[in-house]
């Protein structure tokens, strides 16, 4: 009898070959395997091309402390990606949050305040731009295209576009917690990364949430009929991304112990490169942490190998511009072939 | 017989556009019901007020297992067991089986952890004891686009019927469908006969319907045109009476015109 299967697999010896433990692992992760067989191969070329540099651990060192300021935000970004929205807004974010804690710390002089009143403000920020696609109907390209001018403009205004120096915050537990480096090597802000993606990881896989964030971006109708609440479902995926933005930016700015109203406007495509990089689909439906993971590291060995292989800085949007493209491309004709 | 659903004089107007007219429709408890009908004869609409969708015009009675419905709304049309299954909107083709079965009604224990391993087991028993996937090539980990669209139709009955739904419709379900698939598909109806639920089975394809239904309702520009007990007439006397509807709006011709 005919077993569904798809017509490239039904060869006569396939139920055999399916039985194969091997075999049944690499059908099942195909996206995570094939993004971790694409990071080996970078990192091989990089060695060729700077074995000094990539033999040696302080590049290691170095882009564990850089990366996690857009890995961090990448991993968010995916749940949105796959309930089939995106959100662009985010560098903007980082910078709305630290104005929070800008505000407050002048305010009440208190570091622990600040740093609460600055992840509230981008939960608050994100769930906006939740409730314009949601409720509004605004697309989220056009609606996140307009609040990442919105809110950008409005941190310019309220700070005077002059910056903060947060060397005076450095007497919390929160400094050495969050970009300390663990055993004098370890940066701290990787630990976080880590935490949170094993976090959204639990959420996305492990928890109703997550279930229903997988069928909101694979069949809006269909998870509308089964009763999946579809829009708060979306909203909270986009004020996630923002309490984790404003978080992000504010690792960003501990490590360089100073907050440029600026800040985050050179992540945005190193952001979304890791997502897509990492085999999330542009349609909705599908998509991994692990592969938006490794993405994101990709992206960050790639903009150390670019410096560490003399070549300038400027290659590093070319080469995130290009991976974008490339990846949402390949990933758009193997589905074709596959279907 | 028990009725599931009973509609009497039931009518649905959309401005001046009179989609139902003086309707009297019942379903038993276990009676597979085929609504046959053309384009605008008022299946949808028939369909859309027993989901809840739309609120009768005043002046029709309603019933529901006897007793009689005032207010109604797919919320109380799903909690009294009606569930549509769509062909294409039913499923969420890259995710897996299980995620399917369970789409919107996850098991889940304290704080809304998925309990995956009761999912799959279900989705598992599933398999074998309804849905007929033998081959070890499926597991409930199978991504749903890789079935054909007869198995797709199956997944969407079999989850109705999981959740204890007590009337299937389904809309048009071999639309589209190859002959075998179709054969696979009409399987599935018939299974939820054999489930003891009941079913309304919308097609305009006659000979999908006669097979597995047990009684055939006529539609035609929103009135109830003729019905008929399934073992009352051959499938050749149903195709004509069907021309003479398609033609006079009556199934007994000019004898009673509409």
């Amino acid at each position: 009898m005919s077993s569904g299967l798809a017509s490239g697999t039904d060869l006569p010896n396939a139920r055999i070959v399916q039985k194969s433990p091997l075999v049944r692992f690499l059908r099942r992760y195909p996206l995570q395997i094939g993004i971790f067989l694409v990071a080996v191969v970078i990192w091989v070329i990089f060695v060729i091309g700077a074995p000094r540099t990539f033999l040696a651990g302080d590049i290691y060192i170095s882009f564990m402390a850089t990366t996690p300021f857009f890995a961090i935000m990448a991993i968010p970004l995916t749940m949105v990606v796959i309930t089939g929205e995106i959100d662009l807004s985010f560098p903007s974010i980082m910078a709305v949050g630290m104005t929070a804690f800008e505000l407050v710390y002048y305010a009440t002089q208190s570091t622990w305040y600040a740093f609460a009143a600055c992840i509230v403000a981008g939960l608050l920020v994100g769930a906006l731009n939740g409730v314009i696609v949601v409720r509004l109907g605004v697309p989220s390209l056009v609606a996140t295209i307009g609040t990442q001018f919105f809110y950008r403009g409005a941190v310019m205004v309220l700070t005077g576009a002059k910056g903060m120096g947060m060397t005076a915050t450095q007497g919390t537990v929160l400094y050495p917690l969050l970009v300390g480096r663990i055993g004098g090597v370890i940066p701290a802000q990787f630990v976080w990364t880590i935490g949170i993606g094993l976090l959204v990881w639990f959420f996305l896989n492990r928890h109703r949430f997550g279930a229903h964030v997988y069928l909101v971006g694979d069949n809006l109708d269909s998870a509308r009929l089964m009763g999946v609440r579809v829009g708060r479902t979306k909203l909270l995926t986009f004020a996630v991304l923002g309490a984790v933005a404003a978080f992000a930016g504010f690792l960003q700015s501990e490590e360089i112990l100073f907050f440029w109203p600026t800040i985050g406007s050179g992540l945005l495509l190193n952001t979304i490169a890791s997502v897509f990089l990492g085999g999330t689909s542009v349609f909705g439906g599908t998509g991994t942490i692990f592969g938006t993971f490794v993405g994101a590291f990709i992206m960050g060995a790639i903009n150390a190998g670019i410096v560490a292989m003399g070549l300038t800085n400027f290659w590093n949007d070319a080469v995130a511009g290009f991976i974008i493209v490339a990846s949402v491309a390949l990933q758009t004709q193997v589905s074709k072939r596959l279907t | 017989m028990d009725h599931f659903l009973q509609m009497k004089n039931v009518s649905k107007t959309f401005g001046e556009v009179a989609a139902l007219h003086h309707v009297n429709f019942e379903v038993g408890t276990n009676e597979i019901v085929g609504l046959l009908g053309d384009n605008g004869a008022g299946k949808s609409t028939l369909v859309k007020i027993i989901t809840g969708y739309h609120a009768p015009d005043p002046g029709g009675e309603f019933y529901l297992k006897g007793k009689k419905i005032e207010h109604f709304s797919v919320a109380a049309a799903r909690d009294m067991g009606i569930e549509v299954v769509y062909q294409e909107r039913a499923l969420a083709d890259k995710q897996s089986l299980w995620r399917n079965i369970f789409m919107g009604r996850e098991l889940s224990t304290a704080w809304g952890r998925l309990d995956l391993r009761r999912m799959r087991n279900e989705t598992q028993k599933l398999m074998t004891t309804v849905m007929g996937f033998t081959s070890s090539a499926v597991t409930p980990e199978s991504r749903v686009k890789t079935f054909s669209g007869g198995e797709r139709q199956g997944v969407a009955i079999t989850r109705a019927l999981y959740f204890n739904a007590e009337l299937i419709i389904l809309d048009e379900p071999t639309m589209g469908l190859s002959l075998s698939e179709t054969k696979k598909c009409l399987d599935f109806v018939a299974g939820i006969k054999a489930a003891g639920k009941a079913a309304i089975f919308i097609d305009h394809n006659i000979f999908h319907v006669y097979p597995v239904a047990d009684r055939i309702v006529v539609l035609d520009r929103g009135t109830i045109a003729g019905q008929y007990m399934k073992n009352e007439l051959t499938l050749q006397q149903l195709i004509d009476k069907l021309y003479l509807v398609a033609q006079t709006g009556s199934l007994n011709g000019k004898e009673n015109p509409a």
